[in-house]
């Protein structure tokens, strides 16, 4: 079972490489119990759209 | 009607220039790219509809200013250099979890208020930027070569001579530093 520490390792890389199967289960599992993390792979997401914002793809 | 490209050019000169900034953190070589972009805009003569679409093309000419620099640059983001940002990394980490690995009670990750509510907000950019600021600046290279510049992390390893795992523990940093430090100064205050 992973724990938070590892959970948010995976959620970063999950933005730069596919994960094998066994990891995607293994943080779904994670995802699921922990609200922590669930909030936190949330963030990951606001964290890329902001990115993708401030870096001038959109206007603002 | 075309609006007037040469003060929309002084007006956004600015922004170009702190978006060069933050990702060279080289105040000279980014106003080098700054300046080349400037000259390339001059040059170009396509019409724009509207400022946000010459604004998204200046950016674009940048974008690839700032890659020719980098490109140029010896890969002096090499292991050693990054080693100087680690430091901090494992108190970071040491803080956050207890030592099973899991979150801290004061630590755990809240819920993040209407994000796209912040997004409309000036002030919610300026904290942004600062956050991106604090990051140390390897790490913060390698975050904006990824997310700025589009950059996959093969591409990052070939151009600053770093390994893929070791591409991904900065990525990692990167983020969880930028998450930290807008929970704090923005979403734990203002943005909720």
């Amino acid at each position: 079972m992973l724990n938070c520490r590892q959970a948010t390792e995976l959620m970063s890389q999950e933005q730069d490489r596919a994960l094998a199967l066994s990891e995607r289960i293994g943080l779904r599992l994670h995802v699921w119990i922990c609200a922590g993390c669930a909030n936190y792979r949330r963030q990951m997401g606001v964290l890329r759209e902001a990115c993708r914002r401030f870096g001038g793809w959109d206007s603002r | 009607m075309e609006f007037d490209r040469q003060a929309e050019l002084n007006a956004l000169r600015p922004d170009l220039l702190r978006f060069a900034r933050l990702q060279l953190r080289d105040a000279g070589a980014a106003e080098d790219a700054v300046q080349e972009t400037l000259l390339a805009a001059l040059t170009g003569s396509h019409g724009f509809e509207s400022r946000s679409s010459y604004k998204t093309w200046l950016i674009a000419i940048l974008r690839n200013k700032i890659i020719d620099i980098i490109r140029g640059q010896s890969r002096e983001v090499a292991a050693s250099a990054l080693a100087d940002d680690e430091a901090g990394d494992d108190l970071l980490n040491e803080s956050l979890f207890d030592r099973r690995g899991h979150w801290q009670p004061e630590t755990r990750p809240g819920r993040w208020a209407d994000p796209e509510a912040s997004f409309e907000q000036q002030q919610f950019w300026a904290v942004f930027e600062a956050c991106l600021d604090h990051l140390p600046a390897k790490t913060a290279r390698v975050f904006m070569m990824r997310e700025f510049l589009g950059f996959d992390t093969e591409e990052i390893c070939k151009e600053t001579g770093i390994s893929s795992s070791n591409c991904w523990v900065v990525l990692h940093r990167a983020r969880m530093g930028l998450r930290a430090c807008l929970d704090t100064k923005w979403f734990a205050g203002a943005g909720t």
